[in-house]
């Protein structure tokens, strides 16, 4: 057979294994990174890979195989690929495409699966992948005959990276992969049923820049749908254009860059007063690619009572799916703000003045929201406010650093204090809010970026659901600062505990963290462990300028609450801003 | 509320899964679910009948029209169709009984498809509510055993099947190398 260690592509008709296929078809798509982890029945894949040019990245468990693959995505905007074997390796994978899933991340993932003729015999590491994995999935396949596994593997690529985007799974029979077939190249993917609503209607769009020079007090209140799509630059035109006061959701932080005079802040149950009560008082919500998330609503019926929302999406479902939506769109964001954007300009002489006094006053109550609440950035002498540590990593950072989180109070903290001037450098757990997926993520996203500062910032809970990929780290060498903010409790769940259970804190307390210096060293870099203020900027800069991976353990006061805070089913206007406070020290 | 749903789909491995899937994930009640292969035997017809709050009546549509194996998801309740159901039962019937059977049976142009001298197998197609009323009747003649088919629809105003076209596979790759170019801006 053939070898395929060229960058050239093959000619049809060559005589390939099924491996080498999908080799082929991986390098067509454009990949050259896979994260993954071998096992019985990806063994003639991974000979193959072999004397292959294609990069594996071996991580330590699989489900960081498939975060991996997402920070990768979520860096760049690419698919990423992962891979395991069937049964456990499979498995393991389900965590991460529910939560690529939830983010409308794309990720293909690829799976052994147990020979053809064995499937449904409860053979050695047999696990109905294809049927456990349909729900964690915007589609998957199973491959049935080898010849079949060009049109699948373009497909799944097609499937993942186009419309709203989302994770693929095809699930490969061992036998697959070692069955020999004359290599056909597919030309075109065809999906009768696979609809993209992609341009927008031109009439809506028209109607749509009729309502935001009509409206007194618009907010545009953006998502992870502007960054998939690609479409930050229109956001911008558009918001500078009509002077929109802008709010971006968890998944959007970027979008709008942080340091933009429209942009206000993140709403929701840890957004800052400002974008709140903006969101409570607005009379015309322009929601782009946003899904009207419980966490940003709070309880829905005093979400935004004065407003009607124009929503633009590309998925038809999230229309009306939460908040009925007196002005749908249904198209790719960029596409459509393109449209938006000229006709607002065509409107522009006529509309301009109709309600420039009431938006002049609006923006006049927002800037005093802002300044009579501003998201605080805490200190204190004698312990390093967590607030402390991510004014810290934002001084650093200056807007253009990638920063991953693991899920907790420190993923809020970093929301709210760390700047992002530039989609894409904010990379969190969002929808499926998965404790494990700072530390894995950022090596994708390192892998992917490797002359950006990459920090990964992790609770000392959700961390050490990670620590085996110290050793990926190590391996490749990658500059990741890894921060642990570490309060000695599962923070997050500590605070509801305190606020709602009468401080019966069960089950979040975190004795017994390992020893900094010693955990980094055993894998071969620097760490080390500070609790004291004055010690956080140097500790930091010196993280940043060691050339390699380096581990900073951050102590800091055990028992700080994240505000503001809507409680669950709160109504956003009556959020809780701060705890009784001693007196702060500057 | 009833909803009558009608689906053409691929008749693709999982695609069955898929829509029973869907419906469950996102708590719809099925009351009833039907499906078979279409004159292309590459596609299956589905009557599907969920019982949901009617402002999520467009969701579940758009829901079902979101899975790539399904080529088209129509709501039929207010729209012009046909829908028919058919009822196999058997029923007891003392010697005493058995004319009265018939007569009914035939009032509601049911088929005796079997007889013996415990009772009869009938088949009957209506709508669900003409149904219920003939198996309430059969009912009262003594013991019986039901098997319903599930509702069957067609509708009257055919809408046009919007399928997506091919696309040829350097589309997406350009795209993403146009991707790329922004980013490294
Ligand atoms: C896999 C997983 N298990 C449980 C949870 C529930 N959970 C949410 S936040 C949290 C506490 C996280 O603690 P830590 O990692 O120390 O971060 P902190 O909140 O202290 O910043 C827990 C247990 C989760 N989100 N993910």
């Amino acid at each position: 057979m053939a070898s395929t260690t060229t960058t050239q592509p093959i000619a049809a008709g060559t005589l390939l294994s099924g491996s080498q296929i999908l080799l082929e078809c991986l390098r067509r798509e454009g990949v050259d990174l896979i994260f993954g982890y071998p096992g019985g029945v990806t063994l003639p894949f991974y000979d193959a890979m072999y004397d292959h040019e294609i990069q594996h990245v071996l991580v330590r468990h699989e489900q960081n195989a498939a975060f991996a693959a997402q920070g990768y995505s979520r860096a760049t905007g690419k698919v990423g690929v992962c891979c395991a074997t069937s049964g456990p390796g499979a498995m393991n994978l389900v965590t991460g495409l529910v939560d690529a899933m939830m983010d409308s991340i794309p990720v293909v993932a690829i799976t052994g699966q147990v020979t053809s003729k064995l499937i449904g015999t409860d053979a050695f590491q047999e696990a109905d992948t294809f049927g456990i994995t349909r729900p964690a999935t915007k589609h998957n396949f199973m491959v049935k005959h080898v010849s079949e596994l060009p049109r699948i593997i373009h497909e799944a690529f097609y499937l993942a990276s186009t419309g709203r985007p989302g994770p693929v799974l095809v699930d490969i029979p061992k036998d697959i992969f070692q069955a020999s077939s004359h290599y056909q190249p597919v030309d075109s993917i065809h999906l009768p049923g696979y609809k993209l609503y992609t341009e927008g209607h031109t009439g809506q769009i028209r109607r749509a820049a009729q309502m935001i020079w009509e409206s007194e007090r618009p907010m545009v209140y953006a998502g992870g749908g502007i960054i998939h799509s690609h479409a930050h630059d229109e956001l911008k035109e558009l918001v500078e254009l009509a002077d929109l006061p802008t709010v971006n959701t968890l998944m959007g932080l970027g979008a709008l860059p942080g340091n933009h005079r429209n942009f206000i802040s993140m709403p929701g149950m840890h957004g800052s007063y400002a974008a709140n009560m903006g969101m409570y008082n607005t009379d015309l919500i322009i929601a782009l690619g946003v899904r009207f998330d419980d966490r940003v609503t709070g309880r829905l019926a005093a979400f935004a009572p004065h407003a009607k929302v124009i929503h633009v999406d590309i998925d038809p479902s999230e229309i009306s799916k939460i908040r009925n939506a007196e002005l749908p769109i249904v198209g790719d964001a960029k596409k459509v703000l393109q449209k938006l954007n000229r006709v607002m300009r065509e409107l522009e002489p006529e509309m301009r003045a109709l309600k420039s006094n009431q938006r002049a006053e609006w923006w006049n109550t927002i800037r005093g929201w802002m300044e009579e609440h501003p998201l605080k950035h805490e200190f204190s002498i004698d312990q390093i406010k967590p607030q402390h540590l991510m004014a810290e990593i934002n001084r650093i950072s200056n807007g253009e650093a990638i920063v991953t989180t693991d899920v907790g109070q420190h993923q809020m903290w970093a929301a709210q204090l760390i700047r992002y001037d530039h989609p894409r450098l904010w990379i969190n757990s969002g929808g499926l809010g998965t404790m494990g997926f700072g530390l894995p993520s950022a090596i994708g996203a390192q892998m992917a970026c490797p002359d950006k500062l990459v920090f990964t910032i992790c609770g000392d809970g959700g961390f050490q659901m990670s620590i085996p990929e110290f050793a990926t780290i190590a391996n490749h060498k990658l500059p990741i600062k890894i921060i642990v903010m570490n309060n000695g409790y599962l923070g997050m769940v500590r605070q509801w505990q305190e606020l709602f259970y009468n401080n019966r804190l069960s089950q979040v307390t975190l004795d017994s963290f390992p020893d900094a210096t010693m955990l980094a060293g055993a894998y071969g870099f620097k760490g080390r462990t500070i609790d004291k203020p004055e010690e956080l900027r140097a500790a930091l800069e010196e993280a940043v300028n060691e050339p390699g991976p380096y581990f900073l353990n951050v102590r800091v006061t055990p028992t700080e609450n994240v505000y503001p805070m809507v409680p669950a089913g709160g109504a956003i206007n009556e959020m809780v801003l701060t705890p009784p406070q001693p007196v702060a020290v500057a | 509320m009833l909803q009558t749903l009608s689906l053409l789909l691929e008749n693709k491995p999982g695609a069955l899964m898929r829509v029973v899937g869907v419906l469950a994930a996102r708590n719809y009640n099925v009351e009833s679910l039907t499906v078979a292969r279409t004159i292309d035997e590459t596609l299956s017809r589905m009557t599907i009948v969920v019982d949901v709050e009617s402002k999520v009546r467009a969701q579940v549509v758009k829901q079902l029209n979101k899975l790539v194996n399904v080529l088209q998801a129509q709501d039929l309740t207010e729209e012009r169709s046909v829908a028919r159901e058919m009822v196999l039962l058997r029923v007891r019937a003392e010697m005493a009984n058995r004319t009265a059977i018939l007569k009914e049976a035939e009032i509601f142009q049911a088929r005796v498809v079997d007889s013996s001298v415990e009772g009869f197998a009938i088949e009957c197609t209506g709508d669900p509510e003409k149904l219920d009323e003939f198996v309430d009747l059969m009912r009262s003649y003594g013991e019986i055993e039901v098997t319903r088919s599930g509702l069957v629809a067609v509708t009257l105003e055919p809408k046009k099947l919007r399928l997506a076209s091919p696309v040829p596979m350097g589309a997406a790759e350009e795209e993403e190398e146009q991707q790329e170019r922004v980013l490294s801006k």
